[in-house]
């Protein structure tokens, strides 16, 4: 089964590359939400932790602007139909997520480089936590992601109703990394966040059980 | 472990479809054996495309069965696909890549290690050899039609499904059709839904559907 | 039948006991209650603003019940029944977001403060925002409820997290918070006496019963509704 997810991951991978919609714009967005939030500050002097809070902004709308597109072009050229005679919805669901997991931790690791150049103040004093956290955080957001990507692609209104339906589901999730990120900034050793990071372990993986046993429901008619 | 050689069968039973309000066809019973050609007649939007969805597991029904076995074992639903060959108007290709692309990318997401020579051979057959490697947004809609057809068989499954088999096609290609049809029916389910007299002068056995309504 | 007459009765009396009984600092008499420093006449609200969350829970509960219903059976009043109940607990999302601000604004300075309690309440009002607006861009209506039914589990699955996390992350002015070392985790210790309590049960059971008389009276409206409109077609 794997090697069929892996196939249908090198097949979106192809395209991409073969198309270029997405990766150009992906980009671009990144760039032009980093660029507006250093023109909202203009000149203000902003805390570092309110810096660390701004990161996972952008992270969590490039993901919107990128993750869901797995799912929104299959549905919109019609070859949904071609995928439900060629693979079962578990082969389906773990290709187009091995898929939002790289493209996700490709974009957030841009992000944070621009970030870490652009603002002065964000900087890491424990830096290995981060690293544990990063990872972590990513896994959860493709995790998530694809699942309302699915959602979405079915109705009407796909781009505005991805947000307004992923927003409470990350909002755990981001509220533990904003938290985790204000402690990494200010240093702190693996004792103290232990915790914090169980439950971002705990997340990960409960969502990703409860993203199989409902994906079925979603692809299937 | 299933015997190659053994009877695929697909049963329907007591079958119903409604879509929201509107009755496409009920209590449908049918029993469909290897090998042999069926047909599925009726004018149009009598809901042949909804019972060939239906038996392909792509839609499920408002009521009733539709059952899938090999000899004496049943075939789980999520299994299903990888024993049938879909080809209708509505299936779509990717257009980015090219024939022999598509082909390939979906044999090797089935999970098949695709058969270069068996694969030649069917591209060959439809004629879309030379074409093998254009990309499939400047293909005809023939061609289109012919690629599906490949795709359907590519897999080697026991069962075809096949919506408007010949839709698209020349004289030419339907003859080429007819050839591909007669020479499965030996040993696989043949089922072609269509109100093409041509097409369903090959069939053994046609169902009408229009009598389902009530 | 008896029974909205039972509630009637029991609502009357929560609403009497609730606005009129005298707080006094020593009660002496039975529908007599403690003075709550920091509290005193503004505790009147833990009747009915404690009551109007406990409803959305529960309603959100019921929601996801009948939407697991669904997704093993089919069937479409399962999904109307988890609609009506997602109706309920909205517009007590929205009392409860309402009369919680109101509360914080005379007892605390302020109308909203993101302690993890208010910052709960407004998590739950943006997945029932999301749970509408995903059925309002959905036409087909098979998929309308496999869908939201599928969304209402998942967004289920993210509460427990916001119930454990959020005390830990922040420090709260609900009491019961992080900061507040009268008590822990998801249930609050309130200093009610006897009298006090009886009157916050009483609350409880009543709107409870409230909750379901609504739903009731919403499910079957929309079910026969429904019915009406799939037999104009089938003859």
């Amino acid at each position: 089964m794997l090697k069929s997810s892996l196939a249908l991951f090198l097949k979106d991978v192809y395209s991409e590359l073969r198309t270029r919609y997405a990766i150009n714009a992906l980009v671009m967005f990144i760039i032009v939400t980093i660029s507006v939030i250093l023109f909202s500050i203009g000149n203000e002097k902003i805390s570092d932790f309110l810096t660390g809070g701004l990161f996972w902004v952008v992270i969590f709308f490039s993901a919107m602007s990128g993750l869901s597109r797995g799912f929104v072009s299959e549905e919109e050229r019609g070859t949904v139909m071609t995928l439900q005679l060629t693979a079962k919805s578990s082969v389906v669901f773990t290709g187009k997520l091995f898929f939002n997991l790289i493209l996700g931790f490709s974009m957030n690791i841009l992000i944070a480089l621009l970030y870490a150049v652009v603002f002065d103040t964000f900087r890491i004093s424990s830096l290995g936590i981060f690293v544990c956290i990063f990872i972590l955080g990513n896994i959860g957001l493709a995790v998530s992601s694809t699942l309302i990507a699915a959602i979405i692609s079915k109705a009407n209104s796909k781009g505005t109703l991805y947000p307004v339906l992923s927003f409470p589901i990350l909002l755990p999730l981001m509220m533990i990394l904003v938290d985790l990120t204000k402690s990494c900034m200010g240093g702190v050793i693996l004792q103290e966040v232990m915790v914090e990071i169980a439950i971002l372990v705990c997340y990960d993986i409960i969502m990703l059980a409860a993203s199989y046993l409902l994906f079925e429901f979603i692809w299937e008619y | 472990m299933t015997n190659e050689k053994a009877v695929y069968s697909l049963s329907i039973e007591n079958l119903t479809k409604i879509f929201g309000k509107r009755l496409i066809f009920k209590n449908l019973q049918k029993e469909f054996r290897t090998p042999g050609i069926y047909g599925i007649s009726g004018p149009n939007g009598t809901g042949k495309s909804t019972l060939v969805k239906v038996m392909a597991g792509l839609i499920s029904p408002t009521k009733g069965k539709v059952i899938h076995k090999k000899g004496e074992s049943v075939i789980p639903y999520e299994e299903i696909h990888n024993y049938i060959g879909f080809a209708a108007p509505y299936l779509v290709m990717y257009d980015e890549f090219s024939a022999i692309e598509n082909i390939n990318y979906l044999l090797k997401i089935r999970g098949r290690v695709p058969d270069k020579e068996y694969i030649t051979s069917l591209f060959k057959q439809v004629n879309l050899f030379e074409r093998k490697d254009d990309i499939v947004g400047t293909y005809s809609s023939g061609m289109k039609q012919r690629l599906r057809l490949i795709f359907a068989l590519a897999h080697d499954p026991d069962v075809l499904l096949f919506d408007e088999p010949t839709s698209n096609l020349d004289e030419a290609g339907k003859e080429v059709c007819y050839e591909i049809v007669k020479n499965l029916s030996k040993d696989k389910m043949i089922i072609l839904a269509s109100n093409e007299q041509s097409d369903l002068v090959l069939c053994e056995d046609i169902t009408h559907l229009e009598t389902y309504k009530k | 039948m008896y029974w909205k007459i039972f509630l009637f009765l029991l609502m009357s009396f929560v609403i009497v006991a609730g606005f009129c009984f005298p707080i006094v600092p020593v009660p002496a008499h039975w529908y007599q209650f403690p003075l709550i420093p920091g509290l005193e006449e503004k505790a009147r609200i833990i009747f009915f603003h404690v009551p109007t969350a406990w409803l959305t829970v529960i309603a959100f509960f019921f929601s996801t019940y009948f939407s697991a219903k669904y997704l093993r059976n089919k069937d479409w009043q399962d999904d109307i029944k988890a609609y009506a109940s997602a109706q309920i607990g909205m517009v007590f999302c929205i009392l409860a977001t309402i009369t919680g601000s109101v509360w914080a604004k005379f007892n605390w300075g302020s109308f909203w403060n993101w302690d993890p309690r208010e910052t709960s309440i407004f998590a739950l009002l943006l997945i029932y925002g999301a749970l509408f607006a995903l059925r309002s861009a959905l036409d087909n209506e098979e998929k309308r409820a496999q869908l939201s039914a599928v969304y209402n589990l998942i967004s289920f699955i993210t509460v427990p997290f916001f119930i454990f996390i959020m005390p830990r992350i922040m420090t709260g002015l609900h009491p019961g918070s992080a900061g507040d070392e009268g008590g822990s985790g998801p249930i609050v210790n309130f200093k009610m006496n006897g009298n006090m309590r009886i009157i916050f049960f009483a609350s409880l059971i009543a709107f409870t019963i409230l909750y379901y008389w609504i739903y009731q009276i919403s499910s079957r409206t929309l079910i026969l509704i429904e019915k009406n409109n799939r037999k104009l077609i089938e003859e």
